[in-house]
């Protein structure tokens, strides 16, 4: 697998000792974590290692106790997820938040409508939408259908193409793949490489880890709320990253695959 | 699944007019979309949304012509010109009242206190016009507004304290009326001068001959024109336009069924002001709810609130606007038909007002669910419940059979609307 994306040498993101406690759990220590432009960086953990908390803290929903984040080369700091958009990171929740009752491009332009003569546009916001999912190879069939009748895969398509919309630089996908097929799960992979290619940062979060083998650049290791490694894809096996996520090189994970393969050759 | 490669902005080009433009609009390229072109396509597509639970408008449709055939069979006065007047003229009011239902089901939310609010407008403005002897105008204006405040009182205490609006609204029924016989005091029952403007023109003002034609002539006019500048601007940014013949068949029938109605109501007195007033409301509303960024808001609140409110949408606005837009529509309707009775008294929007005005908006078509309905379902959801009353009032039946069958109706209504949305989830138009 070649990684070497010819933009991939400029930070756009980059967190330096970010702490955040929840009462007396201690949610994130000391997290460092870079993403470039053009990188797709995964952040994989168990449950409860600090995934969520993290992006919430990029995403402005909250705000960190201690450390620095530099976007763009400057230091900023991020009190609202309003203020992450106008920033230029876009967030795609789990819930993805679509409106069933509207249609792909009501939801594409929800809440920054395109006007033609204080109506709305439809037509401009129709042929933008067909540029956008054209640029990015989504599979939509119409974007005149209610949301409510695309696919898991569609939908998750439409939640990306809207955060595009607001020329982000860093874009970040909470488990995107999860409930989804295996025909939708590649095309949501050859959208996330879609992005890649138009030269964004982009956070994976994934718990799959062939999805994350398959398309990330590097993965970022939580583990208990703290840093515990960052591999690049090329030189590291799902081993090693499973390792890092339980903390043992001894685990269930290992132990399982290592009893299929003896029982397989013997 | 291979796309045909191909630019994104292709130029459409209006190349004839039946003829298929060269290249493929870019609304049309997926292969999965199933084709349909020429008059048997635009059938098919019919009937499949149908089968979906698409219903839209037609179970309201099909059961109006249903009502009609019956009470024209059992009373041949049913259809006759002069009934129709009367029911154009007994529509307008609580169907004002029920556009102001509309928007709030659309946020999937309710307002039981209409009925309430319009028997206060009405107080107000016959208290200040004959007891204070206000100009007619400011007395309808004070009317208006003080809808427009308890509206907004609604949507204040809806957001900031979130109060379900159906407890709110039921403590506004019973408030208000209480603040209606307030205001009308010991008389209880005021007369509006048969001279003043209002009643003549809830009364006795119709259109002329000529000027309803003229009317019909230039909104089938203006709704062609719209279509077409519409179909012009997707031809140039390549996108598919509706065929001619299909846009010729719209423009046609809605000016036919235009004329028709005009041309038998014009035997008799001819189109009443009050019942265009009340159109130009409803289609003032539909384009507010389809063409407007407000009303995209709105659907997409009744949709679902929490996407809304991520998008950025002012969800606190968009509640209080509606909760105020649909008490205002309430109090404009009790003016209405207090110019129609010439009266007001401690009864004035009290009995079934409340509920033919939600009826209507259900019956019509609205969803209880939120976020699907249009302005439209007023309209004909007001003729459906007014014709049952008007059909059962000719037969001599007395208001209990009405109710009961009213009754009846909604029940329909609303079945039609829950099992329709399980289809539609079932097949993915929900």
């Amino acid at each position: 697998m070649t990684v070497t994306s010819p933009v991939a040498t400029d930070t756009v993101l980059s967190m330096q000792g970010v702490s955040k406690r929840f009462g007396a759990v201690q949610a994130l220590k000391d997290i460092e974590l870079d993403v470039c432009a053009g990188e797709v960086v995964a952040l994989v953990g168990d449950n409860g290692a600090g995934k969520s908390t993290l992006v919430k803290t990029i995403a402005g929903v909250y705000s960190p106790d201690e450390g620095d984040m530099t976007f763009d080369g400057r230091p900023v700091r991020v009190s609202s997820p309003a203020e992450a958009q106008h920033l230029g990171i876009a967030t795609v929740f789990q819930d993805l938040a679509l409106c069933d009752n509207l249609d792909v491009v009501g939801n594409l332009f929800l809440g920054r409508e395109l006007r033609h003569h204080r109506a709305l546009d439809e037509v401009e916001m129709e042929r933008q939408s067909w540029q956008l999912l054209r640029q990015l190879s989504a599979k939509i069939p119409s974007v005149r259908i209610p949301v409510a009748s695309l696919s898991g895969g569609q939908r998750q398509t439409v939640a990306i193409a809207r955060s595009l919309l607001g020329e982000p630089k860093v874009v970040m996908l909470d488990e995107p793949t999860a409930a989804l097929g295996v025909a939708q799960t590649a095309e949501v992979l050859n959208l996330v490489e879609r992005l890649r290619e138009r030269g964004l940062g982009v956070i994976l979060i994934s718990h799959n880890m062939a999805d994350v083998m398959a398309v990330a650049d590097r993965v970022a290791v939580l583990r208990l709320g703290r840093n515990n490694g960052v591999f690049d894809v090329s030189q590291t096996t799902s081993q090693d990253i499973i390792a890092a996520i339980t903390g043992a090189t001894s685990n269930p994970v290992s132990e399982r695959a290592a009893r299929r393969t003896s029982e397989e050759s013997s | 699944m291979s796309t045909t490669p191909s630019t994104p902005e292709q130029p459409g080009g209006p190349a004839g007019i039946e003829e298929m433009p060269a290249a493929v609009p870019a609304d049309l390229q997926d292969e999965r979309l199933i084709a349909s072109r020429g008059v048997r396509g635009a059938v098919s597509v019919f009937t499949s949304r149908l089968r979906s639970g698409d219903l839209g408008s037609l179970p309201v449709v099909v059961g109006l012509i249903i009502i009609w055939g019956v009470f024209q069979s059992l009373n041949s006065e049913f259809l006759s010109a002069r009934n129709l007047v009367n029911l154009a003229l007994q529509s307008a009011a609580v169907g004002t009242i029920a556009i102001g239902i509309v928007l709030v089901l659309l946020l999937g939310e309710i307002d039981l206190s209409i009925g309430s609010v319009s028997g206060l407008a009405a107080a107000i403005m016959g208290v200040t016009l004959t007891s204070r002897h206000w100009p007619l105008s400011a007395a309808v204006i004070a009317a208006i507004l003080t809808g427009t405040v308890i509206g907004l009182a609604y949507g204040v205490i809806f957001t900031r304290f979130g109060v379900p609006s159906f407890v709110i609204t039921l403590a506004g029924l019973l408030g208000i009326l209480g603040l209606q016989l307030y205001v009308l005091g010991k008389e209880g029952s005021l007369n509006i001068a048969f001279t003043s403007a209002l009643v003549e023109f809830a009364q006795q003002q119709f259109l002329a001959p000529a000027v309803a034609y003229g009317l019909v002539v230039l909104t089938a006019v203006a709704y062609l024109v719209s279509r077409l500048r519409s179909r012009a601007r997707r031809a140039a940014a390549g996108l598919s336009t509706t065929p001619a013949w299909m846009l010729a068949v719209h423009v046609v029938a809605l000016a036919l069924v235009l004329a028709v109605a005009v041309l038998v109501l014009n035997q008799d007195r001819g189109v009443p002001y009050m019942f265009v007033l009340f159109l130009v409301l409803v289609v003032l509303m539909d384009l507010a709810i389809r063409r407007t960024g407000w009303g995209r808001s709105v659907m997409a609140v009744g949709g679902n609130v929490e996407a809304a409110r991520r998008a950025g949408i002012n969800v606190r606005f968009i509640y209080l606007s509606v909760f105020a837009l649909c008490s205002t529509f309430a109090a404009l309707g009790g003016i209405l038909a207090a110019g129609r009775l010439a009266a007001v008294n401690q009864s004035s929007g009290g009995g079934d007002t409340n509920l033919n005005a939600i009826a209507a908006a259900v019956i019509g078509g609205t969803s209880l669910f939120g976020g699907r309905g249009s302005a439209y379902s007023a309209l004909l959801g007001i003729i459906v419940i007014q014709s049952i009353s008007s059909g059962l009032s000719l037969l001599n039946l007395d208001s209990s059979i009405r109710f009961m069958v009213t009754g009846a109706v909604l029940l329909l209504a609303v079945t039609i609307d829950s099992l329709s949305r399980r289809s539609r989830v079932a097949h993915g138009r929900a």
